[in-house]
């Protein structure tokens, strides 16, 4: 076992620090994931059918962090979540647990750092699903609510595996929010991507490189499952 | 009419419309005018699929909106086909047919699966998935589905539209069936004069975003200049088998009404065949003509003319056994030979054209 280890370049303790940052990247990812689907389908649900003359200010919203600098938005929410700011007050006075350096606050930051990569590829599968099917729906009995889980979301389900796939992978691959809003606690905050960090700083080009390459692997894995789903089997109107 | 469908709103904007109609509770009534007219608009709000305020709409005892309620569509008892198809392309047939039915109480529904699917011949469709089916079975899928809902109406935009010619006499007939199996009023919107023709009872022109006309289509459709319907396209369709072939060149046609005769087809005898019977293509006679080259005479009763005094023509509505004829002669011949309803006459029929 040592030897083997040995191989990968890295002592049984820093082995360990290795597996519990990728343990915490997937456990981090998994719970934003869940989190987006629920918070990104009503609002690209909205963004797609909605006649209201707010929508491209809220599309301008939700497609912020693509364009923000990471540390943008990771200062305002370190301001946000720290003990004296809006955030950190109300959970205080709730007796939540401080969110600033704590895997809560990874998520929080994850879930509106990745939030576009979750809305949009809905919002477009929405779209391409189109007003008509739904008439269809309700000329057969079928409620909104009904509709929406019988007729929308198969037929917009390359939708929901592209936003979720990006959404898990875009959790995974950040860097600059977490590093300003969780620090780098080992098991708690310290995921992948700042592990990697801290090795190239620390000229362990060994260890470096088994994370880039696993990091390598799995977003082109992810990406790959996005463009296989792409074009909808049964997207052609029927 | 009390017990019909009754519809009034107003729309503004560049297509105004100010509609106010009354429609009978049995029967085919075709919503016809040229594009723009608001036709489909009419069924968008009397389904509930679009919500203009103030509009009134009530079919029988139900209102279904009004100034104080809005009945959601899911809740109004009405099928809608629209002009493509629209079938749920993630479910199989079966389960695009089941949809509406399951969402039906058992004991409200009137009709069966089975029983739609062999009128509307998709019955070996039913594991097949939409994006195999050819345009007509698509639509003859969608049909078949918005029966299933059992509605107690049938709202109809422009089934036949945007299918092919051929694809078009695929349906009309199972259309013609429809209206005599069940007993579903049905709102038919069309601008094709011959499906109008085929299958209205009641007539409604819009024109401007107002109802120009509203009536039974055999006295509406007198007034070619006001229907705008090009009566010369005006005929029916035969379903023949067929029969013979005759040594002299001819072969016969046999349909439910007796026989026709026509230059000799190259198919085997029992052959099902089409044929377009144009209204302008047929004569009619009091007595049976003597001595005439007439190939192919038939027996047959009036049911209704529609006279047309400024067009100079008139309709003729005619009944050869259990099949349905119109003839369109001119109107003096009408008057000076004395062709009324009820009366019997011998029809002449001039070209027959062997659909398929």
């Amino acid at each position: 076992m040592q030897d083997a280890l040995a191989v990968l370049g890295c002592r049984a303790a820093e082995c360990a620090a290795d597996i519990g940052a990728v343990w915490l990247t997937l456990k981090l990812a998994t719970v934003v994931t869940v989190l987006l689907m629920l918070a990104a389908t009503p609002v690209a649900w909205w963004l797609a059918r909605t006649r209201s003359r707010l929508r491209p200010a809220i599309g301008a919203v939700v497609a912020l962090p693509m364009v923000l600098p990471p540390t943008v938005l990771g200062f305002y929410l370190l301001v946000a979540l720290a003990p004296g700011g809006p955030v950190g007050r109300l959970g205080a006075a709730l007796g939540l647990e401080q969110l600033a350096f704590s895997f809560g606050g990874l998520v929080l930051a994850s879930v509106l750092y990745s939030f576009p990569f979750a809305v949009q590829p809905l919002q477009n599968a929405f779209e391409a699903v189109g007003p008509r099917p739904l008439e269809v729906a309700a000329t057969l009995g079928a409620s909104p609510w009904n509709s929406f889980w019988s007729v929308a979301v198969p037929l917009a389900r390359p939708g929901f595996v592209s936003a979720a796939v990006l959404g898990f992978a875009h959790t995974v691959g950040e860097f600059g929010v977490i590093l300003m809003i969780g620090g780098n606690i080992p098991n708690k905050t310290r995921v992948v991507s700042i592990l990697l960090y801290d090795h190239v700083e620390a000229l362990e080009y060994a260890r470096a490189h088994w994370l880039a390459a696993g990091m390598l692997g799995f977003s082109f894995l992810a990406l790959l499952t996005v463009y296989a789903v792409a074009p909808p089997s049964f997207r052609d109107r029927a | 009419m009390s017990g019909g469908l009754r519809l009034r709103f107003r729309t503004g904007g560049a297509h105004a419309l100010d509609i106010d109609l009354d429609l009978p509770r049995h029967g085919i009534s075709a919503l016809t005018g040229s594009s723009g007219s608001g036709k489909t608009t009419c069924l968008r709000v009397i389904a509930g699929l679009e919500r203009i305020a103030g509009a009134h709409v009530a079919f029988g005892d139900a209102v279904w909106q009004d100034g104080a309620r809005f009945v959601p569509p899911h809740r109004r008892a009405l099928g809608y086909v629209f002009q493509e198809p629209s079938l749920f392309a993630h479910l199989t047939v079966r389960a695009n047919l089941e949809f509406g039915q399951q969402r039906v109480a058992p004991r409200e529904r009137l009709f069966d699966l089975g029983q739609v699917a062999g009128l509307l011949g998709i019955a070996g469709l039913l594991g097949r998935r939409p994006d195999l089916l050819s345009g007509g079975e698509r639509q003859r899928v969608a049909i078949a589905r918005a029966l299933l809902a059992s509605p107690r109406l049938l709202l109809m935009d422009e089934p036949l539209a945007a299918l092919d010619p051929a694809r078009k006499q695929e349906i009309l007939p199972y259309l013609e069936r429809l209206h005599d199996a069940l007993s579903i009023p049905i709102v038919y919107v069309s601008h094709a004069a011959d499906e109008v023709a085929r299958l209205a009872h009641h007539l409604v022109l819009l024109d401007g975003g107002k109802v120009r006309a509203s009536g039974p289509l055999t006295q509406l459709v007198a007034d070619a200049t006001l229907t705008g319907m090009h009566l010369h396209e005006t005929g029916v369709m035969l379903d023949t088998v067929l029969a013979e072939h005759e040594d002299d060149g001819l072969s016969r046609l046999d349909f439910a009404g007796g026989a026709l005769r026509i230059g000799r087809r190259p198919e085997p005898l029992g052959t099902r065949m089409r044929c377009r019977i144009l209204a302008r293509d047929v004569s009619l006679a009091l007595a049976r003509p003597v001595a005439s080259t007439a190939l192919n005479l038939l027996a047959a009763r009036v049911t209704a003319v529609a006279a047309a005094a400024d067009a100079g023509q008139v309709l003729v509505f005619l009944q050869a056994g259990f099949v349905a004829l119109q003839a369109l002669v001119a109107a003096r011949s009408v008057r000076e030979v004395g062709i009324e309803p009820g009366c019997s006459v011998w029809v002449q029929v001039n070209v027959v054209t062997v659909l398929r």
